[in-house]
Order: C-alpha cells, then sequence, then structure tokens
C-alpha cells in the first residue's frame, strides 16, 4: 500500500546554497498523526514547509500517495488535498472570519464553498457565532482553530500542522490536541511539529526526531516516549541537561 | 475665497486620490515604491488622446456634448478604451521589467528599475506627442455658482462624481469578490494566501490592472480639467506617494484621504506661501506624516515584517 | 585634430566631475546602502555656494564676495555637507523606499528654492560671469581646459584615494558590518545610526564638490541644470559601473557620460532643429533603458562588487 506522504532524502533551505535539512526522510500512513519532535533550529519546521512548497528542494522527492508534488508550488497544492498551518501569522488578522474561512475555499466551486464553510462553522459555534469579526481580535488558541477550520474547508488529505499549540495555556493546548486527534478519525493524515514533544507524542502514532538537519531517530511514538536516552534528550526528562548523552547518542537507539 | 480654495482642493484630491489608489496597493502588495506608476496617469490620458482623436477622423462626431459637460460620448469611450489601454501597458511592464528582477533581486532594484521605466516612458511621451500642452476640447464652459461665491465647472463635478463611483466599486471589489479578498489577504500574508490556494501572480496582476486603471482615469480627468503635458505624470510623483504614505499603504480609504489632504493641502497653502513653493507641499506632509505616524492614518502596523 | 582633442578634453572634464558625484553616491549606496534618490538637489547645493562665494557682485542678488576658487570648492563641500546632515538627521531612521521617497522630494523642494528665491540663486536666469582661474590666467581655451582638466582630475584622484583609504580601512569595515547585520554590529558597540549618517553627509559633500566643480568649469548656475534627470543620470552611472566598487563610479561616469552626448551629438545631426525638445528625450530614452537592461542582464554592472544591489535590499 503506497503511503500517503513519503518524503524521501530531503535537502532543502531558505537559499539553495545554504540547505538546512540533510537528505531528511520520513513516511506518514492515512488515518495516522506523525510527530517531528527535535531541538531548536533542528528544521522541523524547514521540513514542513519544504513539503508545502515554501522553501526550495533542492535534492530529493515528496511524494503524495505516490505522486511526486516536489516543485509544485505552494498554491496548487490546496487543490491536491494537502492543507498547511504555519505557526506564526496563521490567519489574516485584517480579514474578517467569513472571510479567512473563504479564502481557505478559494479554490472550490462557489455552491460547494458555501456548503463546505457551513460545514465547518457547525463543528466550531465559536466561529459561526463571530464570522462578522476580524480575526484579529481573536486569542491565540481561537486563531490556532480558525487556522484549522480554514485548512479543513477543501477537506484535505493531508494537514501540515507547525506547533499548533505554541503560546497556547495548557488547557488550551489539550483541547487543540483533542481537534487535531479528531482530524484523523475522518481519515486524513496529519504531520505535526511539536515543541510540546510528549504531549504531541502521547497522541501520535509515529513520531521522528531529527537534529541539526538529519534524521537521529524514528519509531511507534511510544516507543519514542519510552526511550531512556530519547526522553533525556529531546522530551526534557530528568537528565535534561545531563553531559553524558550528545544527540549522537540517541541516532543509534532509534533504528 | 477660503471656499474657492477649498472646493479647488477637493477637486484635485478626487484626482490624486484616483492615481494614489493604485500607488498604495502596489506599495503595499508588490512591496516596492514605483516610481514610474505616475508615469501610467500621463499614457492614460494620451490614450484617451490618441482614441479621441481617431474617432473624429472616421466621420462624423457621435452626437454633441453631453448636457452642461465639455465632452460627449465619444470621450467616454475614448476613457473606456484608455483605462484598457493603460492597463495592458502595466501588464506589459510588469512581465517585462519587474516581474523578471522579482524572482533573483530585492526591492530597491526594482525601484532602481521604477526610475529607469519612468524615464523611458516620460520621454517616449514628449518624442511622440512634443513638449507643447494639449487640451481635449477648448469649447467654452460656464462655471456653476454655488453658494458662498464657489465656481466649480460642471466637469469638475463629472470628475468627484466618477471618483466617488469608483471608490464605491473598488470598495464592493474588496469586500464582496474573491478576487477582492484574495488581494487583501496577499497584501497582508503572500505566503499563508499562497498555501490556502490562492495563486499570488493572479493578484498581483490584479493589482497592476486596478492601479492602471485608476491612474488612466486620473491622468484623463486632470486633460480634462487642466491640460495635456508629457510631465503630467511627473509632477504628481510627490502628491501620489503623499497621498499612500498619509493615507496608509494600501488602504483605500486612506489613498482617498490621504488625496483630499494633499489636494486641500496644496490649494489652502498658496493663501500664505508663495505660488512656486506649491511642489513641495507634499513633501512636507511625507516628512510629517513619517514622523508622526510611521504607518500612516489607515495603515496598521501589521504583524508580518 | 585639435578639435578632436578639445571635445575630448571637454569631454573628460564633465565625466570626472559626475564621477565624483558617483563616487559620494557610491559611499551612500553601494558601500552603506543608503538610497538617495536627490543627488541633483545636493549637486545643486554645491553649484550655488561656489557661484555665490567667488561671482562678481550683482544687484540685488546676494554675491560679490570674489572669494578664491578652492574657498568656493570648501564651502560648497561645507553646505552640502551641512544640508546632508540636516536631511539625514530626519530621515536616516526612515526604510529604504520611504528614504528614497524623501529624498527625492528634498531635491525637488531644493530645486525649486533656487529656481524661486531670487536674492539667493538670481532665480530662473541663474548666475553668470562666474569666474574659472584657467581662463584668468592662461590663453586659448585648449590651454584652458587643459588646465582645469589637470586640475579636476587630481582632485578625482584625491577623492578616489580618500574613498579607498576609507572603506578599505576600520571605518569602512564597520559600513559593511552594519549593511550585513546591523543587530550584530550594534551588539558589538558601533552606533549605526551615526555611521551612516556620516557616510550621508560624506557621500553628500562629493556630491556638492561635484556640483561646484561643473559650475565652476561652465561659468553659470541655472536652475535648469538641477532637474531630476541629473539624479537618474548619476544613478544610471553607478548600477553600469557596478555598485559598491569605486573605479566602477568612474567608469560608469563615463561610459554614460559618452553614452549621452555621443548619443546628443549623432541626434543633433539628424535632428531638425525645432525638434530639439524631442531629441532631448531621445538621450533620455536612452539612459532608462541602461538602467533597466542593465539590472535586466548586469545587476552587478560592468565591475560591481558582489551581488550587493539586490542582497541587502528588505525582502
Amino acid at each position: 500500500m503506497t503511503a500517503l506522504l513519503q518524503i524521501e532524502r530531503l535537502t532543502a533551505g531558505y537559499r539553495p546554497d545554504m540547505p538546512i535539512l540533510h537528505a531528511v526522510s520520513a513516511s506518514l500512513s492515512a488515518g495516522e498523526i506523525a510527530t517531528i519532535i527535535g531541538p531548536n533550529g533542528a528544521g522541523k519546521s524547514t521540513l514542513i514547509k519544504a513539503v508545502s512548497g515554501l522553501v526550495t528542494v533542492t535534492a530529493g522527492r515528496v511524494l503524495l500517495e505516490g505522486q511526486d508534488i516536489t516543485a509544485t508550488p505552494p498554491h496548487r497544492l490546496a487543490p491536491a488535498g494537502v492543507a498547511y498551518v504555519p505557526q506564526t501569522g496563521n490567519v489574516f488578522t485584517t480579514l474578517s472570519i467569513a472571510e479567512n474561512l473563504s479564502m481557505g475555499a478559494a479554490t472550490l466551486p462557489r455552491r460547494q464553498a458555501r456548503a463546505r464553510i457551513e460545514a465547518v462553522c457547525a463543528d466550531h459555534p465559536m466561529l459561526a457565532e463571530r464570522l462578522g469579526e476580524k480575526a484579529a481580535v481573536l486569542s491565540g488558541g481561537q486563531r490556532q482553530i480558525l487556522a484549522i477550520a480554514r485548512a479543513l474547508v477543501t477537506q484535505p488529505r493531508l494537514i501540515l500542522l507547525d506547533e499548533p499549540t505554541a503560546g497556547l495555556a495548557p488547557r488550551a493546548a489539550a483541547e487543540l490536541f483533542a481537534v487535531v486527534r479528531g482530524l484523523v478519525t475522518a481519515g486524513a493524515g496529519v504531520l505535526m511539529v511539536e515543541q510540546n514533544a510528549k504531549a504531541a507524542l502521547r497522541i501520535s502514532d509515529r513520531g521522528y526526531v531529527l537534529a541539526e538537519g538529519r534524521n537521529r531517530a524514528e519509531g511507534p511514538a511510544a516507543a519514542l516516549l519510552d526511550d531512556p536516552e530519547i526522553g533525556a534528550i529531546f522530551l526534557g526528562q530528568r537528565r535534561a541537561h545531563g553531559a553524558s548523552a550528545t544527540p549522537d547518542t540517541a541516532a543509534e537507539t532509534g533504528r | 475665497m477660503i471656499l474657492q480654495h477649498i472646493a479647488d482642493g477637493i477637486l484635485t484630491g478626487a484626482i490624486v486620490s484616483l492615481g494614489a489608489i493604485g500607488l498604495s496597493f502596489s506599495m503595499k502588495i508588490l512591496r516596492f515604491a514605483n516610481f514610474s506608476h505616475s508615469e501610467l496617469l500621463t499614457w492614460g490620458a494620451y490614450f484617451a488622446l490618441v482614441l479621441y482623436i481617431l474617432h473624429r477622423l472616421v466621420g462624423e462626431p457621435l452626437g454633441g456634448a453631453l448636457g452642461p459637460f465639455s465632452f460627449g460620448l465619444p470621450i467616454v469611450g475614448a476613457a473606456a478604451l484608455s483605462i484598457v489601454a493603460t492597463a495592458a501597458l502595466a501588464i506589459a511592464l510588469h512581465r517585462l521589467v519587474f516581474a523578471r528582477l522579482e524572482r533573483r533581486a530585492g526591492a530597491m532594484t526594482m525601484v532602481f528599475a521604477s526610475f529607469g521605466v519612468a524615464l523611458l516612458l516620460r520621454n517616449l511621451v514628449l518624442l511622440i506627442f512634443g513638449p507643447d500642452p494639449i487640451y481635449y476640447n477648448t469649447a467654452l464652459q460656464f462655471a456653476i455658482r454655488l453658494p458662498g461665491g464657489v465656481r466649480v465647472l460642471p466637469d469638475q463635478i463629472f470628475v468627484l462624481g466618477v471618483t466617488i463611483a469608483v471608490v464605491i466599486g473598488l470598495h464592493l471589489f474588496l469586500t464582496r469578490s474573491r478576487a477582492g479578498i484574495a488581494m487583501r489577504a496577499v497584501a497582508e500574508n503572500p505566503d499563508l494566501a499562497a498555501v490556502s490556494g490562492t495563486d499570488t501572480g493572479r493578484v498581483i496582476l490584479w493589482v497592476w490592472v486596478i492601479g492602471a486603471g485608476g491612474a488612466a482615469l486620473a491622468g484623463l480627468f486632470y486633460g480634462m480639467t487642466v491640460q495635456l503635458r508629457p510631465e503630467l505624470g511627473f509632477g504628481l510623483i510627490l502628491p501620489l506617494f503623499a497621498a499612500a504614505i498619509l493615507g496608509g499603504v494600501g488602504s483605500l480609504y486612506g489613498a482617498v484621504l490621504g488625496g483630499l489632504i494633499v489636494g486641500l493641502a496644496e490649494n489652502l497653502a498658496v493663501m500664505v506661501i508663495p505660488t512656486g513653493y506649491k511642489p513641495a507641499i507634499p513633501f512636507l506632509l511625507i516628512l510629517a506624516i513619517l514622523y508622526l505616524r510611521p504607518q500612516g492614518i489607515f495603515g496598521s502596523t501589521g504583524e508580518r515584517t | 585634430m585639435i578639435g578632436l582633442l578639445s571635445y575630448l578634453v571637454f569631454f573628460l572634464i564633465l565625466a570626472l566631475v559626475f564621477g565624483i558625484a558617483v563616487l559620494g553616491l557610491n559611499l551612500q549606496w553601494g558601500f552603506t546602502g543608503l538610497f538617495n534618490a536627490g543627488v541633483a538637489g545636493f549637486m545643486a547645493i554645491g553649484g550655488y555656494t561656489h557661484a555665490i562665494l567667488t561671482g562678481p557682485a550683482r544687484e540685488p542678488v546676494l554675491g560679490g564676495f570674489e572669494l578664491p576658487f578652492a574657498v568656493g570648492l570648501l564651502g560648497a563641500m561645507a553646505t552640502s555637507g551641512i544640508g546632508a546632515l540636516l536631511v539625514g538627521l530626519a530621515t536616516l531612521r526612515l526604510r529604504h523606499e520611504y528614504l528614497a521617497v524623501a529624498t527625492f522630494g528634498i531635491a525637488v523642494s531644493i530645486q525649486l528654492t533656487f529656481l524661486n528665491w531670487a536674492w539667493l540663486s538670481g532665480g530662473v536666469l541663474g548666475l553668470i560671469g562666474l569666474p574659472n582661474p584657467a581662463k584668468t590666467y592662461l590663453e586659448g581655451s585648449l590651454a584652458q581646459n587643459l588646465a582645469y582638466l589637470a586640475a579636476v582630475v587630481l582632485i578625482a584622484g584625491a577623492a578616489y584615494w580618500a574613498m579607498q583609504r576609507l572603506v578599505g580601512g576600520p571605518w569602512g569595515r564597520t559600513l559593511r558590518a552594519i549593511r550585513e547585520d546591523e543587530l550584530a554590529a550594534a551588539s558589538l558597540g558601533k552606533n549605526p545610526v551615526r555611521i551612516r549618517l556620516e557616510a550621508f553627509v560624506l557621500g553628500s559633500m562629493l556630491m556638492g564638490l561635484s556640483g561646484a566643480l561643473y559650475v565652476g568649469f561652465i561659468g553659470y548656475v541655472g536652475p535648469l541644470d538641477y532637474l531630476p534627470i541629473v539624479t537618474f543620470q548619476i544613478w544610471t552611472m553607478l548600477i553600469l559601473g557596478g555598485s559598491g566598487n569605486n573605479k566602477g563610479a568612474f567608469l560608469g561616469a563615463v561610459v554614460v557620460w559618452a553614452i549621452w552626448t555621443g548619443s546628443g551629438f549623432v541626434i543633433s545631426r539628424l535632428v531638425p532643429p525645432e525638434l530639439q525638445a524631442q531629441s532631448g528625450a531621445i538621450q533620455a530614452v536612452l539612459i532608462g533603458l541602461i538602467l533597466v537592461v542593465t539590472l535586466l542582464i548586469r545587476p552587478r554592472g560592468l565591475i560591481g562588487e558582489r551581488l550587493e544591489v539586490s542582497r541587502h535590499a528588505r525582502s
């Protein structure tokens, strides 16, 4: 069976002469959540941006259900079933909530767009009540909900989330993770970057550990959570700042 | 006396507003200060002139003047075609110069290029039409007396009316149409708009078309109420920039309000300073606004860089 | 033969005089990243200062100081420097494109002032009959122009040498550091605002010097010599020569001035005199074309530094 998303030895960066990712691979099946964790500057967000066409890929491939989407311009990915929710600037603050949702529906025929927006609003009454208000007035958690709702208007097969809980209070973060879990029950796949690694792995099926732009470890989320080395280095457990373990030793444990 | 200056200021302001709307959008969405935008006013005015002359060559003029105005249906048709021609010119400039530079260079290279393009456009008009002022029409018009001893020409009222209609039309476009909403979205965050499925390249073409359309109308109205000269647009560079920056780049109503302020300031200032210094007024307005409120009256500081 | 030689001398004087202004612009844009769209204004300040300081008395216009030529040059540098200091304090904290609009406006305002303030500038007629020391002491126009050329070569050479020393030294390194990464430079204790202001003032002083040498040579100063087209010419010289390279500044000045005068010569032979305005338009179209085509096919210019025209622009 073909994977929903297959990332093969991807080398990418903001400038062609300065790659941030070095031959990174990962894969994701439909109905699965995969979380990418790793220290700051590991290239986690860059990986997601490379999949969504926002950074230059110099080597490697990205396959969506077996189809090569590597050099596809970002605006063609939405109709292909890929939705991306960035970490910052995830909503159009100068647009109303209704307009934000209609931006998500830009590639759909008008009638279908209206129906999809209504369906998304039915799932999120908070949005339905405030359609006319500017997105600027929303709180961080509400903006994240709006951003995900906008992405869901097109009923994407693949949803890319860049640190969805960044800056959220613990309760809002927990609510958001519940929303993310709900996404996959409908059959979509979610690839997510999270600082909040432990909580993210708990709702995930797979995990990938990146460091310095390279694959360091991967495996079922539960296995990564239980792995003492990973725990020490990347999940902020006991030896979080321990001198004895380095990211390199962690690499052996995952594979 | 002061009322007359205010009336004249509002008229100048309407023309500046029409020209500044496009400049303001392009500063926000194309992200560079386009010094060649004002030349689109000149080209719009001369396109209309050429079409008007062509029409008269073809045969009997189509009807006489409309009501109290100095012009008839032909100039209305020439205006419509001039908008199309100016938009085509703008898209050609985008394709030939600005889009090619944008891919590999930064905003300032685009500004240099706009210097060069401005020089080219202005002097091509000078080359073809010569330096002397031209009028669409020399028919006499009777001024209308308004209360307070203010005199305005019917053409001036027409200009004001069309400007208001254009602003209302643009407002509806920006808030109701998909293309308009996409334009506002790209103005705020082009990456997010792209990943949401919006083709930003198409939006940029819209910006050029709207900017060129407004510029063509502004140039035509300047030609109707003042005169046509090859330096028509060049003389409006600072007023247009002042209006766009005053209002806050990217804001429709900002550009309109900015244009009115510039028009009023220019016309009221001549009551206290010698007329020769009038062209410096927009510049002083630019300096003042950049000091007091750099984002302009309606501008937001923006969450993005 | 003599005719060709005297023309060459005449040509070189003006090309080098413009080259000094390009050198100043190169310091501002090429090395510091300051977009000065008001070059003509600073050249005008220098030109008028020189004319007022060295010119003969002429009621009711300010003047009659009849100071030595060199004092005129130094005065021109001083006033354009003071002008740049005031302008810089008011505008240098603006973003690039706003700085371009503001300096463009300043040049327009300066030109308007000289056009309208007749007591200072002689108004639209300008100031005429300015002394040229080469003409006072030498006979024959070729000898006079050769002497003036020698002086210009000396001054341009000194300016070039000084600029090379400056940008190669610690001050120049600081400039580059600020241009590449302002925050990092500031964290090293450099004051970016101050250094930028210094570069802006110094560059504008060279523009003032250029304006003064121009006026001293042609013996006349008038407001129509400082229209914005001058700014575009100087910019085209810099872009074509190669921004960030002091040799490129002079190379660009010579090449662009050769194209300008050469095309003017050809057009004057082909176009009847009553179409004079149109022939000027052809020259300006050429300048515009050179600028656009250079940016499209050779953005580094003939001998530019690196791809700096674009790199430090705001993205």
